[in-house]
């Protein structure tokens, strides 16, 4: 089975349930004099899980004819393993790792790691321009948004007050 | 309305309230190119410095520059990096980035602040027109007849978005949608769908699914395909920044069209600028030659134009609302108002004959900012093209900071990075499968406006009557069912055709 028709099965598995919360189990907390009113919380999605079912039924029995061949510059799923996918799992790792250690490492620390981190993955090794970049880009945009426009963000780690 | 029209310009033309033009411009352009601060933060952001100038006109100059700066400045890097930072901007990416990728970033950054030059002008002109006149139009327009337009709007964009794959893209309109009804609704004091987590209260951020749709996307992509990194004239020189005649000749008429088209949802509350870009973009491709029909979303120069002057054009009619009726049309006029009223001047019917040199300078500051941004970007723009010449072992991580920080900033909650990753690693898969995936930020968006209108008239009318009983309504509607099955029908009749003819081989 080709990936489209296996997302329409995930869709499908999702809006079905999507649709029992909407049928079954949202009504049940409604207040009774909202009972009177001609809508409910619950009427636009279960208007919404009866058409997403239909159309990802309507892809999953492939009744809609697509074009089989991957387009030209796209990525072709199929040899994944030929693109350099380590690389995009690791930055990606990366990504998950800055955002938890944005709050306890402080935005400062972090994002001169992620910016270093993120270039050295990808090959980057002249770390006399590296470093410095990765400074001034955290510093520039610390100062930008903090003190110009006066919206928190943590430098210091957290032992470090503020 | 002479007299008034020679008031506002003396008051425009001070030597203050020109340098507040420029300033507007100049701030919204910056902190606009910064994913993730659209209009209504920085205008937010700004209200404190305008309040304490203290004259109401110069304030509401120095606010309307940020606010065609910002539309400006979230435009740029939705060409240049795919990351749009203001649900306005989206259209714009779709081909946009299409150019940047094929080496004519200069060029389709040029044709991005024309349009909009010309959006912005020939909005300030209609505003002046007919400011009085639509205010009386716009109120004819109630809920039944925006959730009609935009079911329009969004069967539009999911019948031109997928490649022949009609029922894809409606898939993905529909799971936008869903999306958009996690949290608590406007309407319905209870959070729905969020599962008893916390963090899901609030919905899912509008910032964050963007740069999960295509910003992170597209870094992903240029991961694994290092070859994507090179713009495919090869050498990565920047040139092209002029539009030749032809272009010129091609972009004037998608220009003129937009700029009204786009002006008149923009006086529509409600509606704005969104919707206006969306539709735009949609409108123009469906009246397009077949040739140019194939070249939109890859690099089309009108698939470019169309959005950037909508929208433009929009934000200038969402000031007809505001200044004539006092109603806000969108979350950036509703902000406005707040600093109007703030600064003791009550925006209504009477706003014109009470204080003319209020409403009709900033008329004219329309003009005076649209003529500063081009002056201002225009030399700027080869400068800001250089950023695709950044080595891809810079380029990427600075991307991937920068969609981090757009929806880091907003909500100033680490839980929302994570789902932003989460997020974008599910669009990538969605992406190699070919779904379209600008219907999917598309019905997020518009989601609660159209779950808030159809509730709405669902309980005026008590119950689906006002399908029938509006007439505009239904004639929207059908135009709306018209718009999903003729595409699948004209495949189906396509491909019957060529099996008929191998047939007969």
């Amino acid at each position: 089975m080709a990936l489209d028709r296996w997302i329409a099965l995930i869709i499908l598995v999702m809006s079905a349930g999507y649709a029992y919360t909407a049928f079954f189990a949202m009504d049940g907390s409604l207040a009774p004099f909202m009972r009177n009113n001609p809508i409910w919380p619950s009427t636009f999605p279960k208007i919404l899980s009866v058409m997403a079912i239909f159309g990802a039924v309507v892809i999953l029995l492939g009744f809609e004819k697509g074009s089989d061949a991957p387009k030209t510059g796209e990525i072709d799923y199929r040899r994944l393993t030929d693109y350099k996918l380590g690389q995009a799992i690791v930055l990606l790792t990366l990504m998950v790792a800055y955002a938890l250690l944005l709050r306890p490492v402080g935005f400062l620390a972090a994002t001169v790691g992620f910016l270093v981190a993120g270039s050295l993955i990808l090959g980057e090794r002249r770390l006399h321009i590296l470093i410095p970049v990765a400074l001034i880009a955290s510093g520039g945009i610390w100062y930008l948004v903090q003190e110009v426009l006066g919206i928190f963000l943590r430098p210091w780690p957290f032992f470090m007050g503020v | 309305m002479l007299e008034g029209l020679l008031i506002g310009l003396a008051t425009a033309f001070s030597l203050t309230n020109i340098l507040m033009v420029i300033g507007g411009c100049l701030i919204g352009t910056f902190i606009g190119m910064l994913p993730g601060l659209g209009p209504m933060s920085i205008i937010a952001i700004m209200i404190p410095v305008a309040i304490s100038i203290g004259d109401p006109s110069a304030a509401l100059i120095l606010l309307a520059g940020v606010y065609y700066g910002a539309i400006f400045g979230g435009s740029t890097s939705s060409i240049l990096i795919n990351a749009p930072g203001v649900a306005s901007t989206v259209a714009s990416s779709f081909d946009g980035y299409p150019l940047a990728r094929q080496g004519k970033a200069g060029k389709a950054l040029t044709v991005a602040a024309i349009s909009s030059f010309a959006g912005g002008t020939i909005g300030a002109i209609l505003l002046m027109i007919f400011a009085p006149a639509l205010s009386s139009v716009a109120l004819l327009f109630g809920s039944p007849e925006y959730f009609a337009l935009m079911v329009v709007g969004l069967s539009a964009i999911a019948a031109f978005a997928g490649t022949g794959q009609v029922t894809k893209a409606l898939l993905m309109t529909l799971v936008g949608l869903m999306l958009a009804t996690i949290g608590e609704g406007v309407l319905f004091n209870m959070p729905r769908f969020t599962f008893g987590i916390m963090d899901l209260q609030s919905g899912l951020g509008f910032i964050t699914l963007a740069m999960a749709m295509f910003a992170l996307p597209e870094a992903i992509y240029l991961v694994l395909d290092p070859s994507r990194s090179k713009t495919e004239d090869g050498g990565g020189e920047i040139k092209d920044l002029r539009i030749n005649r032809a272009e010129a000749k091609q972009i004037a008429p998608v220009i003129g069209r937009q700029s009204i088209q786009g002006f008149l949802i923009g006086v529509l509350p409600g509606a704005g600028a969104t919707i206006a870009s969306f539709l735009g973009y949609a409108v123009e491709r469906n009246i397009a030659s077949k040739d140019e029909q194939a070249q939109f979303g890859k690099g089309s120069l009108k698939g470019l134009a169309a959005p950037e002057s909508a929208n433009n054009a929009a934000c200038t009619g969402s000031f007809v609302p505001l200044l004539t009726l006092g109603i806000p049309g969108s979350g950036t006029t509703a902000i406005l108002l707040g600093a109007l009223i703030a600064l003791n001047v009550s925006p209504g019917p009477r706003l014109m004959i009470d204080e003319p040199q209020i409403f009709w300078a900033v008329i004219i500051s329309m003009y005076l900012g649209n003529v500063v941004l081009l002056i201002l970007n225009l030399p700027l723009i080869p400068y800001i093209a250089k950023v695709l010449l950044v080595p891809r072992t810079f380029l990427i991580p600075f991307i991937l900071f920068f969609t981090m920080m757009g929806a880091y900033i907003g909500q100033n909650n680490a839980t929302e990075l994570l789902i932003l990753v989460g997020l974008g690693v599910c669009a990538t898969i969605l992406r190699f499968a070919d779904y379209p995936l600008a219907p999917l930020l598309i019905g997020f968006i518009l989601g609660p406006m159209l779950e808030n209108n159809f509730s709405r008239s669902m309980n005026l009318y008590d119950g689906v009557g006002f399908v029938v009983e509006r007439p505009m309504t239904l004639g929207l509607l059908v135009i709306a069912a018209l718009l999903v099955i003729l595409p699948s029908y004209r495949a189906r009749r396509a491909r019957l055709r060529a099996e008929g003819v191998a047939d007969g081989d």
